[in-house]
């Protein structure tokens, strides 16, 4: 059998095709992009990027119905958006294996916030598997789909930063092809009204309790038992930092974290002297784990915030602390719109303007950073237009004169769009900005329903945004080129000041994506060194000997700079 | 052989994350096992990076090498030797591109660049190779080699033969830019 070395993501995917999976909706988001990406690559999978996690979850749902075996990823605030067909699909059950993959960021690299999306699980009754590295990656996938089907349940495959993100040695296997199963409609078990739905909780606890009995016997869970002093009950990437630190503990590791394998848990409490729990996040084990009168220690000793590591583990425990050269006080280096973003020169015009900017999840929320400051709130997905609607109900028409929403195109599908219906029906006179950079930017470049192609990279249909917002009840749209400043200055007064609900589309594609002439610009002999050009944050635009000068080697040519400077000073390199 | 712990670090956009691919095959190809962290997402976008490669003869668990751990650190950029300098084991080497990347708060004023870089990591740990890996790869064809250059110029302090290196380079670049990475390769190695 050969071996590849794997991010975990791909790992799943692989995981995914061994498992004879047949259909993949998703929505992208870091860390679990690359699972649903890799997975196009396979033929024998219908992969496909959905406009946001609910429909991603309801196409995988469909296709179990369907009968066949079919997965939905995302990051863990996207199972917020999922979590309405995630509850119900838990109590309905599946035909074909059904697999809810969800990433976790703990530590907040590449998120709003740090939410633990066990407990979703858990409140939604659904087994949960938590694999500790890229090999458990694929192991567990192929795991997840056989519990599905032997259990009738969704399966939560629960996953990290560190375990997507980190590669290895995977060991590759054939695709298992599986029959899609015969239909039989079976209005008991899929329609979830009232009636049914009683007798479906009813079903659903029962198999919980069964899995719950069985899990005594999951090759996924395992016991290590070595000194008998410290006991540790650890799952994923933690368990890796436990072997690390202190290898010779005994550990007991589990797969299956929903239900809690308890028999287990009760039989490795008796055979060590005292028990700690490790697990990064809030005390989900822990409190459990008491609860079933063991004495554990956890969130006494390590910190419910950001990851954990084995330094931490091992002076937790042995105080033991590694010699090296202290921390130096270092600036930051924090990220940057790239060099030729089209999002600059709209963010450069806000600024100017000092508009108030309802902001939202995309690359734009770097817009908000100094030198361009121009964005005042994010929150989550979509939630740019309604909360400059709310912000203009709170504080009357003439604060919506001051206020625009700003969000990007695969954003505004996601679910901008249902905020702008709402604006329209409940009579807002606010100005939305959808920045259409043809792309899915932040999460690396994934397709949507306006590029015009799909997750394999076939022409797909592309939906015209600025007709999508008339029909929403836009009244006056206006498409501008985020380079050309003075259009993009003169839309956003104009759009503003307007007593009307407008939307403006700032249309350039990523500079990642489309590439500039990549003929530098640079500073002449003109310069009066007034500093403007910085003000627009161009990672290109450096201060040597206190002026500004421009470096080649970053540069791409996009020119906003000699639109910027009050001199004429910054011009394209003749060579 | 013991465990090597290399830690990669730089900019987002300059290539360190091909350079950690190219390590993990070189280790798979010797018969070890390797894990590799490494960031996605938000801070690719010229923000601080960093990957983890951790070799061994024995399993590695965990993919993080950890404050003086690193028995090699690669710094694409000087403030990045500078910051990371902490995760350098005792004795351990360090490969350093003598190129500054200003960050925003030092555009902006903010903060300072700290100054001598080079001097306080030669006061600070034993083996320190500093190189101009972004004037080496102009020479080469192009800055976006300053990777290999610096591939190069690691590649004498570990026990791979170079034939290894040679060969994993030419199965992860694409075919037109082989040579150029080659001669970027073979620059970094002399250095």
């Amino acid at each position: 059998m050969e071996k590849k070395i794997m991010l975990g993501n791909e790992a799943f995917a692989r995981g995914a095709y061994e498992a004879g999976v047949k259909v993949i909706s998703s929505y992208p988001g870091t860390p679990s992009t690359e699972v649903t990406e890799s997975a196009a690559n396979y033929e024998e999978i219908h992969v496909e990027w959905a406009p946001n996690e609910k429909v991603g979850t309801e196409v995988a749902v469909g296709a179990s119905i369907g009968g066949a075996r079919a997965l939905s990823c995302m990051k863990h605030v996207g199972l917020n958006v999922a979590a309405d067909p995630f509850y119900t699909a838990a109590y309905t059950g599946v035909t074909g294996g059904l697999v809810i993959l969800v990433a976790d960021d703990n530590g907040c690299h590449s998120s709003q916030n740090e939410q633990d999306s066990r407990y979703h699980g858990r409140a939604a009754g659904v087994p949960i598997l938590e694999p500790a590295n890229a090999q458990e990656c694929k192991d567990f996938m192929k795991y997840a789909f056989d519990m599905s089907e032997q259990y009738d349940t969704p399966v939560l495959l629960r996953s990290n930063t560190r375990v997507s993100h980190s590669r290895g040695i995977v060991t590759v296997e054939e695709r298992e092809e599986r029959e899609v199963k015969p239909y039989e409609k079976n209005i008991q078990k899929y329609v979830a009204m009232p009636a049914m739905a009683k007798k479906l909780h009813i079903a659903q606890e029962k198999r919980l309790n069964q899995i719950q009995e069985d899990s005594r016997d999951f090759s996924i869970n395992r016991m290590e038992i070595n000194d008998k002093k410290i006991g540790i009950i650890t799952s994923g990437i933690c368990y890796q930092y436990v072997k690390e630190a202190l290898p010779k503990a005994s550990v007991l590791k589990m797969g299956l974290i929903n239900p809690l394998p308890k028999a287990l848990i009760q039989e490795f409490a008796g055979q060590v002297e005292e028990v700690y729990v490790i697990e990064e996040g809030n005390p989900f084990f822990e409190e459990q784990i008491r609860a079933m009168g063991i004495s554990a220690k956890g969130k006494d000793l390590f910190t419910i915030q950001g990851e954990y590591s084995a330094n931490m583990i091992r002076k937790a425990f042995t105080g033991e602390e590694p010699k090296h050269v202290p921390a130096q006080e270092a600036p930051g280096r924090p990220p940057l719109m790239c060099a030729g973003c089209p999002h600059r020169g709209l963010f450069h015009v806000l600024s100017k303007l000092k508009k108030t900017v309802l902001g939202d999840i995309g690359c734009y929320t770097l817009g908000s950073l100094p030198p361009m400051s121009a964005m005042d709130a994010c929150l989550c997905m979509g939630a740019s237009i309604t909360m400059a609607h709310g912000f203009e109900k709170a504080r009357g028409k003439a604060a919506a004169k001051d206020t625009v929403a700003v969000l990007g195109d695969s954003t505004f599908f996601h679910s901008g769009i249902t905020g702008l219906i709402n604006m329209n029906y409940n009579q807002s006179v606010g100005t939305v900005i959808v920045l259409d950079n043809r792309i899915t930017g932040m999460t690396g470049h994934q397709d949507n329903p306006s590029t015009g192609k799909n997750a394999k990279g076939q022409e797909a249909p592309a939906i015209d945004i600025a007709q999508l917002v008339k029909a929403c009840g836009a009244k006056h749209v206006v498409e501008v080129d985020p380079f050309d400043l003075d259009a993009v200055e003169k839309a956003v007064k104009e759009e503003t000041a307007r007593e009307a609900l407008s939307v403006i589309i700032t249309k350039r594609p990523c500079a990642l994506i489309v590439k500039q002439p990549d003929v530098p610009y640079v500073i002449t002999e003109d310069c009066k060194n007034c500093k403007k050009c910085l003000s627009i944050g161009c990672p290109a635009i450096e201060v040597a000997d206190g002026r500004p000068i421009i470096a080649p080697e970053s540069c791409v040519g996009c020119g906003l700079c000699e639109d910027v400077c009050p001199f004429d000073a910054i011009e394209m390199e003749v060579k | 052989m013991k465990d090597i712990n290399i830690l990669i670090v730089g900019v987002g956009g300059q290539g360190t994350l091909l350079a950690s691919v190219i390590l993990g095959k070189i280790a798979l190809e010797e018969g070890f096992d390797v894990k590799l962290a490494e960031v996605h997402g938000m801070a690719q976008r010229g923000g601080s990076v960093v990957t983890h490669v951790r070799i061994s003869e024995k399993e590695v668990a965990s993919p993080l090498i950890e404050e003086g751990g690193a028995d090699v650190i690669v710094a694409f950029e000087e403030l990045e030797a500078y910051r990371w300098i902490p995760y350098l084991k005792k004795g351990g080497a360090m490969f350093v591109n003598t190129q500054q990347i200003k960050p925003m708060p030092v555009i902006l004023g903010a903060a300072d660049y700290p100054e001598d870089v080079v001097g306080f990591l030669n006061a600070n740990a034993d083996k320190v190779t500093c190189l101009d890996a972004l004037g080496m790869a102009t020479e080469c064809g192009s800055q976006k080699a300053v990777n290999t250059v610096l591939l190069g110029a690691m590649a004498r302090e570990l026990p791979f033969p170079k034939e290894t290196w040679i060969k994993q380079i030419e199965s992860t670049v694409k075919p037109k830019f082989i040579e150029l990475n080659k001669k970027a390769f073979e620059k970094g190695y002399q250095a």
